[in-house]
This record gives structure tokens, sequence and C-alpha cells, in this order.
């Protein structure tokens, strides 16, 4: 079963020229196109601990690649599973199909094939209705009202109001109640945000597709082979800036370390003023708009970059409004939604009752989830040992709610500038808006130093960074609708 | 407002006046504080930093300390506090970590008087000491509480709560070094605040954060702490280990917490989300609040009662950008809509009722229950030693007993194990069933079996010594019916169209005739009914103590006459099902009564209309001599099933449906035939007669009923070599690759029935085992244990 892989638009000239080169087999085989087979490879007492959590957790009830990438951090993995399981498979106001369905509807819209195929499977053996597969037209209306949340969860989620929750929930045929929009909420969330870990961290499709049922989609990753080849001749003009040799990223990472010393000790001296502070954020909201999306081979603007693509077609079923994409949260100058203010409604305090009240027991799981990801640290960085960590988990944690609009009081955006180096930014900015143009080139211009182990805990943190504020903007929703 | 009562109290020489009212600001508040005069209020939040005077009749605006151009973070305010000595001094924390403190008596604009920057993340509470005038603690989402001397530029000492967020800080009223934190993750630590290397004491007070706590402001030792998982608890520190005293439940997670002055068990709470009021909680009471105040439309995040000594005042702000005085005297009192009745039946039929203690103690005092001779219960009292309250509603619970093994039901269980359902053909299944109910006394059910019997088989000879002692009342007409079949049956068969048709035209003329004469019938039993008035009566007259508690409250019934009737119908089903009905004449119709809660007897009562309309058929019938195809009688079956079923007696009708199958199924909708055999499944699994039950779901041919047995079927089996769910067969271990259940006589796999030793684990092949117990008394495994097979 071989992947196909799709064509960057400078390889295609190349193909278009010379007809003869055909597109060669994967050349990363495990179960991460990024990360080479022998890092994900671990001792026995962690593949022991992750079989036992497979078994023990897993819909499925196999080892797939999206686990085994994660099992390189347990600790979470196991926190990961338990929410997974308790979403799709426990006690919970929407039937076992729809959940699934919800989760294909979730990532179809970053075109994830390898979240949609896992779950269509998972969709048919819990007694779902095969119709549904053929795309929107065919589900009942219930569902299709969720399209409109799903989509402004996905890309833009500080638009929804509490007009859209009234518009499901108030009384009528297809109405939902706030129990069940509640689990679809969490779902969708959290599949929107596993799509970016599967793109961020390259996950390649599950080597043995089981027979197929006709609604698989051709399993298509969104790297071309250029990519793979990790051929950095293909000259990258938005990355040359951040192209070290060896030499000059191991000053990058001392470079970092000394940065990250240095603002530990600013602290203590010297303090910004806070017209400065308020400023920073706005600076970095505005600054995330350069952040060019993609490196420029994908960057085109979307119409031709879906006119390209073979299974937009597919995919597109599951979606209404295809186009509807991320829209940076500072460019709307004249609208001027006001900033999230993320001590007006944190997690802890708000989010926390609300979901835990209409969906018992999520709260507790998503509450350990979040806590173990931002909490998790080795000490290390790359080959430094006993390094203090928070404050970089913080930095990339609030630059992705910084992108969704979301501001903490007591940060100093300056950190996010002092600490991520532009293609850190670069990276960050795509899995979290747009997970689908991740590229191998991206994953690995940023933190050359760092170990794979390293860099998948970054994704871990930006998925659940992610989540937690699609569920903010989602769960403020539901709050203003009740009261 | 249209509340505009008034409320004076003396306080030492000043006088505290006022009124329940509210105010409009201009921005959600997130937290309010008193200043000790009780006539000023500071409000603050993200973007309002208001003093406000309280006047008699309304708030005044008194001060804006939100100065200055640019609106700085250091103004949007996570907390605020007015210090309790000093009238000038304020504290406030910012949501960027800064604490800010305060100098009204400034003579410039800006009354800001220093900046503490020594927090990393947004400071959730400042607490002034509340004796010392220049002490001040802070407690921030970094994890470290800071103690700041006001005299100087930075703190004085740093307490590490180990990289959790503090949620609260509270210094002692009563001990003057120690302060109380809260955390994140449910700990409370307390604190000696001149050893800032440790904490003296630390316990897990809640699941999840611990939003607030409160010390009391005079028991020594009191900490109320309120959390995310919606719990408020008391908890005496005096202790070697802190104590939990109280714990009260509410419905949504506590924000914050405050003791109200002047009474000692009393607390207000307010909730972070999802609930907008203010409850005031008598810890002692901790299901309903003793007062509630609705006036918020978004949550309440600051409360604070106007002055330490007196318990009427409560101030609040709000999300809902208002700031309101609450007068205890205009609380809504939850406990007052609350009803204090309540009745109960338990497992056994015990009926456990709760009624206003004053009720029930005129009750008694004017007519003790003597007990009742006729029914074979025993009533018992047992009073509550309740707490002597000065709450509001207190009520006494009574417990009915029914007399151990009084056998109430004996009948029921008898039946159902015995009765006959399927297997044989349908007149041995009707004689066997007939046999039962005769020898349980219950002739009018054997009498019915016998009719079965009679309409749906083959002609046979009827034992008529059978009928002649069964009926009750109206047995001379039944007895007259059954001969008049019986000499049909006998008759030689039909067959020709004729007599078919005249046999329908008979039926035609039947109906009429059944019509008059039914409407005589019911007259008839109508006037039985009313000549057993007697008895009746005198068992509602012994009852009257009971049911008068019980509806006294209702206005409707306080009348003295009115009760006779209404109990009549409504309150003595109440008793008559725990009650064996002895086979004595009795005319109760139990109109309430459903079929889920049988176990009255269908006596008499049910034999008149049923073998009046026999009766009639029969004189009409005998001129003829056919015989009536079944269908005729199905509708009369069917009144019949119906008529056992409203009766209470969903055994019998249950039964006859499953032993007559298909000829009658028909006729009878789906609906309520499930509806019969759930309730009879329901009665059957509440006498623990699991095998019955089984059979009856097993020959029920509902759909819904036969699923049942269907559900749940799986039984999940670990390996016992490697721990592991055997997730493929039960026998094998796909780990392993062992077998996993051995017998341990034969030493082979078992695939079927399993019987293990609870003791010692052991067990093998059912039948195996059970032989093996026969001749030894040992574990046939060699291990020494004495099992025991039961």
């Amino acid at each position: 079963a071989a992947a196909n892989y799709l064509l960057c638009t400078n390889c295609r000239k190349v193909l278009r020229k010379d007809k003869r080169i055909r597109v060669s087999q994967p050349l990363t085989r495990g179960p991460s196109a990024f990360i080479p087979e022998k890092e994900v490879v671990q001792a026995n007492t962690v593949v022991e601990r992750t079989n036992f959590l497979v078994e023990e957790y897993s819909t499925s009830g196999r080892l797939d690649n999206i686990t085994q990438v994660m099992s390189l951090h347990t600790q979470y993995l196991e926190s990961f599973l338990r929410s997974q399981f308790y979403m799709l498979r426990m006690d919970g106001p929407l039937p076992l199909p729809y959940r699934h369905y919800i989760a294909i509807m979730a990532a179809a819209r970053h075109q994830c094939s390898y979240l949609i195929n896992m779950h269509v499977d998972e969709f048919l053996k819990t007694g779902g209705i095969a119709e549904w597969l053929n795309g929107l037209e065919y589900v009942p209306q219930r569902l299709k009202n969720l399209n409109e949340i799903n989509k402004l969860l996905a890309h833009r989620p500080w638009l929804i109001t509490k007009e859209h929750i009234q518009k499901l929930v108030k009384t009528g045929e297809n109405n939902w109640s706030l129990p069940e929009l509640v689990h679809a909420v969490v779902l969708l969330a959290h599949y929107h945000a596993l799509a970016s870990f599967v793109f961020g961290s390259g996950i390649n499709p599950e080597r043995d597709p089981e027979i197929s049922n006709g609604f698989r989609l051709i399993s298509v990753n969104n790297f071309c082979v250029c990519d793979l080849a990790n051929d950095n001749n293909i000259e990258n003009a938005s990355l040359s800036g951040s192209n070290f040799g060896i030499v000059d990223s191991l000053s990058e990472l001392e470079a970092l370390m000394e940065r990250m010393k240095r603002l530990q000790e600013e602290r203590e001296d010297e303090e910004a003023s806070q017209e400065e502070m308020s400023t920073r954020f706005e600076k970095e909201k505005k600054e995330s708009l350069f952040v060019v999306s993609g490196d420029t081979f994908h960057s085109f603007p979307y119409s031709e970059f879906e006119e390209d693509m073979i299974i937009t077609s597919d995919v597109s079923r599951y979606i209404e409004d295809p186009g509807f994409g991320y829209e940076d949260f500072a460019r709307r100058g004249e609208e001027h939604l006001p900033t999230f203010r993320a001590q007006d409604y944190t997690w802890e305090n708000h989010g926390f009752s609300l979901v835990n009240r209409l969906y018992s027991d999520i709260g507790h799981l998503l509450d350990e989830k979040f806590r173990m990801v931002y909490n998790l640290t080795y000490n290390t960085m790359a080959t430094h040992e006993d390094v203090d960590t928070t404050m970089l988990r913080r930095a990339l944690f609030n630059y992705v709610h910084c992108m969704f609009g979301i501001r903490y009081d007591d940060y100093d955006y300056g950190e996010v500038n002092q600490l991520l180096e532009r293609s850190l930014k670069v990276y960050i900015k795509t899995v979290t808006c747009y997970p689908e143009r991740t590229t191998k080139r991206m994953y690995d211009s940023y933190w050359r130093q760092f170990k794979h182990s390293e860099k998948v805990h970054v994704n871990l943190l930006l998925m659940e960074a992610r989540m937690q504020a699609e569920l903010l903007y989602a769960l403020r929703a539901i709050t203003r609708h009740l009261t | 407002m249209e509340k505009m009562s008034r409320v004076t109290t003396a306080l030492g020489g000043s006088v505290l006046t006022g009124r329940t009212m509210h105010c409009h600001l201009d921005a959600p508040a997130n937290a309010i504080s008193v200043c000790r005069d009780a006539a000023q209020v500071v409000v603050a939040g993200r973007s309002i930093f208001k003093i406000y005077a309280i006047e008699e009749e309304q708030f005044v605006e008194k001060l804006n300390l939100r100065v200055g151009r640019k609106p700085s973070l250091n103004l949007s305010c996570a907390d605020v506090v007015w210090h309790q000595m000093d009238e000038n001094l304020l504290a406030t924390a910012a949501t960027n970590g800064v604490v800010v403190t305060w100098n009204l008596g400034r003579p410039s604009r800006n009354k800001q008087d220093q900046l503490f920057t020594e927090h990393k993340r947004t400071v959730n509470k400042v607490c002034f000491h509340p004796t010392e005038a220049h002490v001040l603690l802070s407690g921030s989402q970094d994890g470290f509480m800071k103690c700041f001397d006001l005299r100087r530029k930075d703190s004085v000492s740093t307490f590490s709560g180990q990289s959790e967020s503090v949620r609260d800080v509270q210094f002692s009223i009563r001990d003057y070094f120690t302060f109380a934190s809260t955390f994140e993750n449910g700990n409370v630590q307390l604190w000696d605040i001149r050893r800032p290397d440790r904490c003296e004491r630390m316990f897990t007070a809640h699941n999840g954060p611990v939003f607030c706590c409160d010390w009391h402001p005079e028991d020594r030792g009191w900490l109320a702490t309120g959390g995310r998982d919606k719990m408020v608890k008391v908890w005496d520190m005096t202790t070697h280990r802190a104590k939990e005293m109280h714990c009260v439940q509410t419905i949504a997670s506590v924000a914050r917490v405050k003791w109200r002055p002047e009474c000692r068990h009393h607390l207000a709470t307010c909730s972070m989300m999802v609930d907008h009021n203010i409850y005031v909680w008598d810890v002692r009471r901790p299901f309903v609040p003793a007062a509630m105040f609705e006036e918020h439309r978004d949550v309440t995040t600051g409360i604070a009662w106007r002055h330490p000594h007196d318990p009427s005042f409560l101030l609040s702000g709000s999300k809902d950008s208002s700031l309101c005085q609450h007068l205890f005297r205009d609380a809504s009192q939850p406990v007052e809509r609350a009803n204090p009745e309540g009745l109960c039946y338990g497992l056994f039929g015990d009926l456990a009722f709760a009624a206003k203690e004053s009720l029930v103690a005129a009750e008694s005092g004017r007519k003790p229950y003597t007990g009742d001779r006729r029914h074979p219960i025993f009533f018992k009292r047992k009073l509550d030693p309740a707490e002597p309250f000065a709450g509001l509603a207190s009520s006494a619970l009574s417990v009915f007993e029914t007399e151990p093994g009084g056998g109430a039901m004996r009948w029921f269980v008898d039946t159902a194990e015995r009765y006959a359902l399927a297997g044989r053909p349908l007149a041995e299944l009707c004689d066997h069933n007939a046999k039962v109910a005769r020898e349980l006394g219950r002739n009018q059910v054997a009498q019915t079996w016998t009719m079965l019997r009679t309409i749906y088989c083959s002609p046979g000879l009827l034992p008529t010594a059978n009928l002649s002692h069964s009926m009750g009342k109206g047995g001379s007409c039944g007895l007259q019916l059954m001969n008049s079949f019986n000499l049909k049956d006998m008759a030689p068969g039909l067959g020709s169209e004729t007599r078919l048709d005249r046999s329908k035209g008979d039926a035609r003329s039947d109906t009429v005739l059944l019509d008059s004469s039914a409407t005589l019938i019911t007259n008839e039993d109508n006037e039985e009914t009313e000549g057993s008035d007697v008895p009746a009566d005198y068992l509602l007259g012994d009852v009257e103590g009971e049911d008068d508690e019980l509806y006294l409250l209702d206005p409707e019934h306080t009348h003295p006459e009115e009760p006779e009737c209404v109990l009549l119908q409504e309150a003595f089903p109440l008793r008559h099902e725990i009650v064996d009905t002895p086979p004595g004449p009795e005319h109760l119709q139990d109109k309430a009564d459903s079929p889920h809660v049988s176990g009255s007897e269908a006596d008499v009562a049910s034999l008149a209309p049923v073998d009046s309309s026999f009766s009639l058929l029969s004189v009409s019938h005998a001129l003829y001599d056919s015989r009536l195809p079944p269908d005729f009688f199905s509708v009369l079956v069917r009144d019949m099933l119906h008529f056992y079923a409203e009766q209470g007696d969903v055994q019998m009708a249950v039964s006859v449906l499953i032993v007559l199958g298909e000829r009658v199924r028909k006729d009878i909708d789906e609906q309520t035939q499930e509806h019969w055999y759930t309730s009879y499944i329901d009665l059957l699994q509440r006498f623990r007669l699991w095998n019955v039950s089984n059979e009856v779901v097993k020959l029920s041919t509902s759909r819904a009923v036969s699923c049942l047995n269907q559900a749940s079927t799986t039984l999940h089996v670990n390996c016992s070599h490697c721990k592991r769910p055997m997730s493929s067969r039960g026998w094998v271990c796909d780990r392993c690759h062992r077998c996993a259940s051995m017998c341990a006589v034969c030493h082979h796999v078992v695939k079927g029935l399993f019987v293990w030793c609870q003791g010692c684990s052991h067990g093998g092949h059912l039948q195996h085992i059970m032989k093996w117990l026969e001749g030894s008394s040992h574990c046939p495994a060699g291990c020494g244990h004495l099992c025991e097979y039961s």
C-alpha cells in the first residue's frame, strides 16, 4: 500500500519538463514521515506500557501511528488516550456513530485523510449508516447544522457568538440539547487539534489499511517527495535566512539558552512599562501576520491549491464552504473584535465548570491533559540537562493563544520574540492555523539541535493549546447563551 | 425594587440603616470590599475601580480611583481589600501580577501609593493583617505568596507553594502569626508568617482548585473553604489533624465564602459559573440554604458583610455590572417553599413518611393509633432524634414496618414458582394452574383457569366438583354457566352453515341482552359495594390518624368531613397493598392502583361482572345445542385479562397471556402486553424470583421484553497467568497461549459452565465439581482448601 504524495509546485514544474520522472516510494518508513523510524523505537518497558494503554483505551485495538509517535511521552499518552477513549466510547449524550462522524467532519476541515480514514472505519464498525459517508447531503439535518460551528471553530473561533449556540439549541425538530452540543464541541476541538498534530508530526498513513470499504480516501500525504528526500538543494527564499549549518545551529542553541537566562535575570531588575507590555501583545499579534504560513512553494492562494488537489473533492463532501480558512486575528482592523482576556474566562475557573456540568467527567480528563502537557518536562534542552524549560513552554502555549486572539495580562509578549525564532514561528503558525500545509522542511528548519522527542513535545503543546483556545471560545459562547 | 422594608440596627452607638437596593456600575465587578465604618464600599474590576458611599436609599459614587490618560493593566483588578484598621488604606491585586496600595489620604487626584511588581503571574488575592497596620499578604498564580511591609519597598518574605497556583490567602483573625492559603490542586496550607521556609500544615481539602477560604470570626481555628467541586467545607484546625466538621454541597463551583457575623453557623457563598444567586447556609443543614438572594443577572463575583457585627446587611458585586445591598429580611427562604413532607416505600413494603413536627405532634396527641385488628401489619413509629434547631422547618420521620415474616405476598411467590407456563398441552397447563391456585386458596383464579380450559380446549369431561366449591359470591350463576358449557362441549361437533348463521344471529341478540343485563349487574354490584360500606368505614376510621397527617397540609383536605371520601380513593391503597387481604369479602375498588404495585388479590368484587356476563350467555345459549368458535370468547377473555391487570394481579394477566399464546395475543395491543410483562418481571425481580422472571422474559413474544435478557450478556475474563483480558475466546489466552480455565477434576479445558471456589479460586466443570464435592470436602486441586458448594 504505497502512499501517494502531493507534488509541490516546484517539483511539478520539473515533472512537466521531464515526463520520465516517476513518483518514488516514500523514503521514510515507520509511523512518521518526519521522524526516522529508529527514533520512535522505545525501550522495552515503555513499549509494554504503551501496549497496555492501547489495549485499555484504543478504540481500534491496535497501535496506530499517532500513538506510536506520542509514546515518546508515555505520561502524556495516557491522559490523551483516556480522554479520547472517554469521548468516543464511554457514557455520553451522543450515539457512537455520531461521535465518529463528527470526528470525520472535524478532520475534513483540514483535509486530514489519515483521521478521516480512521474514523470512517470506526463509524461503520459502530453501526453507522454507510450512506452518510457519501457526504453531507446524506446526513440528518441535525448533523448538518453542526457545520457552521465546525467551520468557525476550526479556523476563526473568535467569531463564535451566542447566536450560533442559540441557533443550534433552540427548540425545533433538529435541535441539539446542551449536553449533546458540548459533547460535539469537545469532539470537534479535539479532532481539529489532533489534525494539527498529525500534520505537524508528519504521521504516515497506516501501513496495512483493512480491505477498502469504498469510503476510504486515497491516502495522500501533503509532503512532496522533494521534502522527504531531505534535499536542501532547492532554494527556499523565505527560509534562507535561517538556513544555518551545523555550527550555526549549535550556536543557535547556545544563543537561545543565553536569551532564556537573560530573560530570567532581567525580570529581577528591569520591568517594562505597562504601555510597553500592552503594545508588545499587539505587536506580536500583528507580527504573526507577516509570518507567512508554509514555504513559498505551498503558499499559493487557496483557489489554486484546491484546484490542484485530487483529494479535495473526496474530502469536501464532509464540509461546506471549503474556502473558509484561518484569517489573521489582527488583520480584521475594521471590525475590531475585542481581544479575549484570558483572565476573564479561564479554563480552570470557568471552562472546566461548564463542560463538566454538561458532560460529566470530561472536565477532569481534559483538565488533567492540559496540566500534563503544560507541566511535562525532562529538564533537558537538546544536549543540555537541568534546564528549566517553563519559560519556553509558556511562550509556545501563549503564542498559539495569541494567534487566536487570547491575551494573558500577566505575560510579557516580548518573551515570545526573544525565545521563538522565526522559523519556529512559521512552523507554529502553519501547524496551528493551516496544518495541511506543513512540510518536512518546515519541521526540520527549526531547532536543529533538538531531539525529535522534543519536537514532538512541541507538537503536543501546540495541539493542546489550540484545543484549549477553541474550547474557551465555544464555552464562552455557551456561557453567554446561558446567562 | 419592590422590597422596601427598612432595618435599623444599633451597633455600639453607630446605627446602620438601609434597604435592599442596587446600583448600576459601568463595568463588571471582580471584587468588593467594605470600609470599616460600614458606610463605604470599594468595587474593583477589569475596567472599574470606584468607591461608593452606602446611603440610606441608594449608593452614591464617591471616588473614581481609575485615573490617568491611559488605562494601565495595573488597574485591571482581580481583587481588592480595604484595611480594617486604617480607613485610608486599600490594596488591589492586578491581573498582570502587580500589587498596588492606595492611600485615600493623598491630596492629589491619583491615590496610588505603592507598586509591588514581584509576582510573575496574576495575583489572585490580597489580604491585610487584621490588626497590624503595615502587613499585606498576596497570593499569585505563579505559586508564591508574598508578605509586604508597607513601610518598605519590597516584600519581607516569600512563601512557596511548590509551583501550584495560589487562589486565596487569609490571615487568621485569632492567631496573630497564622495565615491560610488555598491552591489550585485542592490543597490548603497553614503558614506561620515568621517561618517562610515551610508550611506548618498541609492537607487536601477539595477535589480540584480551592477557590476561597474564610476564618471564622469567633471560633478559633474554624476555616471554611470552597472549591470547584461545588462544596463548602468547614474545618477544625485546632485538632492535630484538620478535621472536616461540616460539608455543604452547592450546585455550582464556589467562588467566595464569607462567615455571617453574629451567627455562628451561617456562611454566605456565591458561585463562579452558571448560578447567579447568593446563598446563606446554616452549615448544620447542608441541603437547603437558609436564605437566598436572587437579585443578580450574572455571576456574583464579590460578597461582603457590611459590618462585622451586623448579620443583616450583605453587599455584593457582580459580572452583570451591578452593586447590591441585600437585606437579610428580604431574602427568599427556600425552606419556606420546601415541602417538609415526604413519603416513600421501602424495599420490603415498609412505609416511611416525614411530616411537619407540629402536625405530627398534634395528631398523635389527639388520636393515638391502635393497631388494626384485621390487618396483619405492625406499625411502629420511630421518632428521629433531630437536632434541636432554630431552623424554620423541621419534620418528624415515622416508619411503618410490615410485620416481619408476615408473608404478605406469600401467595404471589408460591404462585410464581408453581405455575406452569409452557411445555405442556394447554389443557394440562390450565389444570395444573387451577390446581395451584386452588391450593393457595385463590378460588376465583382457579375458576378462571378452569374456564379457560373449557373455552379453548377440545371437549373433555370436567370434574364439576372443582367448580361447586370454588365460587365465592356469585357462585350460583357461575356454576350454572359451567354446567351449561359442559353440556355443550359434550355435544357432537357443529359444522353446518345454517347453524353458524344462527349462532351469529344469536350473538347479536345476545349483545342486546347482555347490554341490558350488564347495567343491571353493575347496579347490583354497586349495591353490593354499598352494602359493604360498614367494614370500609371501619377501616377508614382506623387509619385516619396517619391519613390526616398526610393530607392536612393540603388546604383542600383540611375540612373535617371531606377526608373520608378522598381517602377512599387515594389514601387507602397506600396501605392496602402491603396488607395481605384475607380471603373474605372485600369490595374496595383500587382505582389508583397500577399493576406495578400489585398484590391485592382480585377477589370477589371481580366475580360479579365476569360471571354475570357468562351467566347471561349461558342462558341464551343453553337453548342451542351448538358449540361456539373459540374466537367468540376472545373479547371476554381480553376483558378478563384487563380486569385482572387493573385489579393489580398482573401475574394472572401475564400467565394467561403466556399460556394461551396466539389465541389471545392479537386481541390485546402490543403496548399493554409489554406493560404487563415489564410490571410482572419487575415484581418477580423484587421477590428475587430470577428464574421465573427469566422464564417469563423468554416466553414473552414482545420484542422489547425478550431483548431484556440479551443485554449485557458478556462475561469478561482475565487470563489467570498474565492477568490480561482474554478478548477472543474465553478459555485460551492470546498472549501467553495457555489455556486459562482448566477443570481441577478432569484437567481439561472448560468451555461451558465453569464453577470456581471463591476461597481458593480453583474450579472446573460444574458437573465434575458437584460430583467431587459430594465425596470430598477438600478442593480437587489439592490446595487443601475446604471448598463449599451451595
